[in-house]
């Protein structure tokens, strides 16, 4: 079975991630079984049939696609997998914080596609919770980016109070 | 100026070791070269034509004496003994070997130094005003904002891989020396009419292929805001900045695309939600961090030292020095001196390592044990009490430090270009020595006044040539070196972005050109007038005529146009 980085601990995973294919559409793929991440696309098309076919729903945003789709629904999600085609493109670092900080997404958040050891620490303080590393990567090397700092200066989702109001808290205790 | 805390050490030190690890992985094969590219750039190191090239931060402008001299010691054990000034107020090493990077990084973390996010898609370092703390016409220091940022933007985990680099620039003087209209965010610093500070906000400016003026987006934003609103910029462009196209990728292209409002209204929505969150700054904090630039003891002195003005009075060429180098100072009896890196022969910006040591002595002696960099590429001494002038004067002479021509035709800003910089289509450091040669006379220099004059070797623009009177940009005919000639380019309040002239020019024309130029100048000028003003008045077609006589120009230069990303 896979493998992956979830709350900073390798763990077996049998999450698949379904992707449309040359000629398939969202309304008439195949949803296979269960557990699965489906394509935006699939879920807007198919959402009643997706909530009454699986118990512990999953979809997944490519790094283009908007976090706004799925708040009306958050809380019926499992999983959100965020796309990184490239590790370069950066816009899943804001899809992870909006679904986390402006929809109050509090399941799973799983980086798919090119993760990488190095960008563990950023995709963490975004409010990523479980990273499926590129395959040919090991993991144990990997669960190192994720501590990489102990401190930080600006807000994140792991830490909400920036380091000033901290700073200040302690000079004032 | 700012000193590290334990946090802000211990970030640093964090950062060597993450770096170290990453080539580490590299050597072991555990990281490809592509892998390895975007970080090692987000650490200021590049691979260059000659090899490795690492880009030092000097967080707007300000050095130590100390951490010059670890420059210098630097400079020595792990390059060829010389550095080079930058337009961003970094430093760049020329010559280091790419094993040898972590134990620099490590140098330079034991002095509060680093080379963080001097490179890649990220926000780079913050620049502002030389003067910054001594000016007569600021009206509150700049440098606690900068820091704020820089804070703010070190490692920022939603913005590390922007669609493009993102440079931001803050003013707060009534002339603007930092040239906050060609930044992706250029901050002017005001006051409201309740006495509050605050910021217009400028978005959208660049240089490079497609150069552009920033523009307002927002007329006044309380201080306390500053980073929230911010992260909405910086969050609209991380979404819908393009990614398809490197060459329009810069969020002037998407400010363009929406036009100005569309964009403004955007980030206000963006903002609706972070406004008054946790990463609203109290007072307390922008207190906390102004405390680190209080100015120093100075002591209290008449405004005009009696010693001084007689030197001024009896030594020409001390005076000539005065005339250029020697700036106001806020306090009576300071001056803030700038030392020229502009010498006939030396490459513009570039600094030995006895002249870093010369420097740091001068600093240490003179001026409170700081120092600044220009973006113009010198140095400046911000705390001199004018009866040290003379001496200072004297000193720097012998380092090469004290040529009186800054302002003028030869305090060229020149980029390292084809020497050195693998993206460049023409070498830029050969055309400021002709033109240092062709003007080598400095009463010549006096009478021609203020000018700028700046040389970029491609369209990257790294030298600026678009905000001067006159540019000269590298382009590449044929695998031949040419160069592309603009005029009436302006930085300050009334940033303009120059002009060409018409068909590229072979490096020998060059100082020709300028010549001809500089002599329509002198014929047409009425009392008073420097170049850009009687440029203004009479317009490009006289210069434009005049630098073509005699010239067969009939093929027209197929220039270039493709801004290139770093390696
Ligand atoms: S302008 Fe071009 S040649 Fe000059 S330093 Fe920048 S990239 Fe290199």
């Amino acid at each position: 079975m896979p493998r992956i980085i979830k709350h900073h601990q390798i763990v077996d995973d049998p999450w698949q991630i379904l992707t449309l294919t040359d000629g398939e559409t969202p309304g008439t793929v195949a949803l296979p079984a269960a557990p699965v991440l489906l394509p935006l696309a699939v879920w807007l098309a198919r959402r009643d049939e997706i909530l009454a076919r699986y118990q512990q729903p999953g979809v997944w945003l490519d790094s283009d696609e908007d976090p706004e789709a799925l708040a009306g629904d958050i809380a019926r999600l499992t999983v959100i997998g965020v796309n990184f085609p490239k590790f370069t493109d950066g816009r899943g670092y804001s899809s992870a914080r909006l679904l986390r900080e402006r929809y109050h997404y509090a399941g799973e958040i799983r980086a798919i596609g090119d993760v990488l050891q190095d960008q563990l620490f950023f995709m963490r303080r975004c409010g990523i919770d479980a990273y499926a590393l590129r395959p040919d990567k090991n993991l144990e090397q990997a669960l190192a980016g994720l501590s990489v700092f102990s401190e930080t200066y600006q807000a994140g989702v792991d830490q909400p109070q920036p380091l000033f109001l901290r700073r200040l808290t302690e000079a004032t205790a | 100026m700012y000193r590290y805390d334990r946090t802000d050490q211990q970030i640093i030190d964090q950062r060597v070791a993450q770096y170290r690890d990453q080539i580490r992985r590299h050597l072991a094969g555990q990281l490809s070269t592509d892998e390895l590219r975007p970080l090692r750039l987000q650490n200021g190191l590049y691979i260059q034509r000659h090899g490795p090239m690492l880009r030092i931060a000097i967080p707007y402008g300000m050095l130590s004496a100390t951490q010059l001299r670890k420059l210098a010691e630097i400079s020595r054990r792990y390059d060829r003994s010389v550095g080079h000034f930058t337009t961003r107020q970094n430093m760049q090493l020329n010559w280091p070997k790419f094993e040898e990077t972590p134990d620099i990084l490590a140098e330079l973390a034991s002095v509060e130094m680093h080379a963080v996010q001097t490179s890649g898609n990220c926000v780079r370092n913050i620049t502002t005003d030389q003067f910054a703390g001594v000016a007569p016409d600021e009206l509150t220091d700049p440098r606690p904002y900068c820091e704020l940022l820089r804070q703010w933007s070190t490692f920022h985990p939603e913005f590390a891989f922007l669609p493009r680099k993102f440079k931001i620039a803050v003013n707060a003087a009534t002339a603007d020396r930092a040239v906050i209209r060609a930044h992706d965010i250029g901050l002017d610093l005001i006051r409201d009419d309740s006495g509050e500070i605050g910021f217009r906000v400028f978005v959208g400016g660049g240089l490079g292929r497609t150069p552009i003026l920033g523009k307002m987006v927002r007329e006044f934003l309380p201080r306390r805001h500053m980073l929230s609103y911010l992260e909405a910029i910086l969050r609209v462009y991380n979404r819908y900045g393009r990614r398809d196209n490197m060459y329009k990728a810069r969020i002037k292209i998407l400010v363009q695309a929406l036009g100005i409002e569309d964009f403004g209204r955007q980030i206000e929505e963006e903002w609706s939600y972070q406004q008054d969150g946790p990463s609203t700054v109290p007072d307390e904090e922008f207190e906390r961090i102004a405390r680190h630039f209080d100015p120093p003891a100075r002591e209290t002195l008449p405004a005009e030292d009696a010693l001084h003005a007689a030197r001024f009075r009896n030594d020409r060429a001390f005076a000539n020095w005065v005339r250029r180098c020697v700036h106001a100072h806020r306090t009576p009896g300071y001056a803030a001196v700038t030392l020229s890196l502009k010498a006939p022969g030396a490459a513009p910006g570039d600094i030995t390592e006895a002249q870093m040591i010369a420097v740091a002595d001068l600093a240490e002696r003179f001026s409170f044990g700081e120092l600044r960099v220009t973006h113009e590429q010198n140095i400046v001494l911000a705390d001199v009490r004018q009866r040290d002038l003379h001496e200072v004067w004297q000193i720097a002479r012998r380092q090469r430090l004290a040529t009186a021509n800054i302002g003028l035709l030869t305090d060229m800003i020149c980029c390292p270009g084809g020497d050195l910089c693998a993206l460049a289509n023409a070498r830029s450091v050969p055309i400021a020595a002709a033109v240092n040669e062709k003007f080598d006379d400095l009463d010549y220099l006096y009478d021609i006044g203020d000018i700028s004059l700046n040389i970029s070797g491609c369209m990257n623009s790294c030298g600026h040539h678009h905000v001067a009177n006159i540019g000269i940009l590298g382009v590449d005919k044929n695998d031949e070196e040419w160069y592309q000639i603009t005029v009436g380019g302006q930085q300050g309040n009334t940033a303009t972005i120059g002009k060409v002239i018409g068909p590229s020019f072979y490096a020998q024309e060059v100082p020709e050109v300028i010549e001809a130029l500089i002599s329509v100048y002198l014929e047409q000028r009425t009392p008073g007038e420097r170049f850009i003003d009687t440029l203004q008045r009479i317009g490009l077609d006289p210069f434009k005529a005049r630098a073509y006589v005699g010239r067969d120009r009939r093929r027209s230069a197929k220039v270039e146009t493709r801004e290139l990303v770093n390696a």
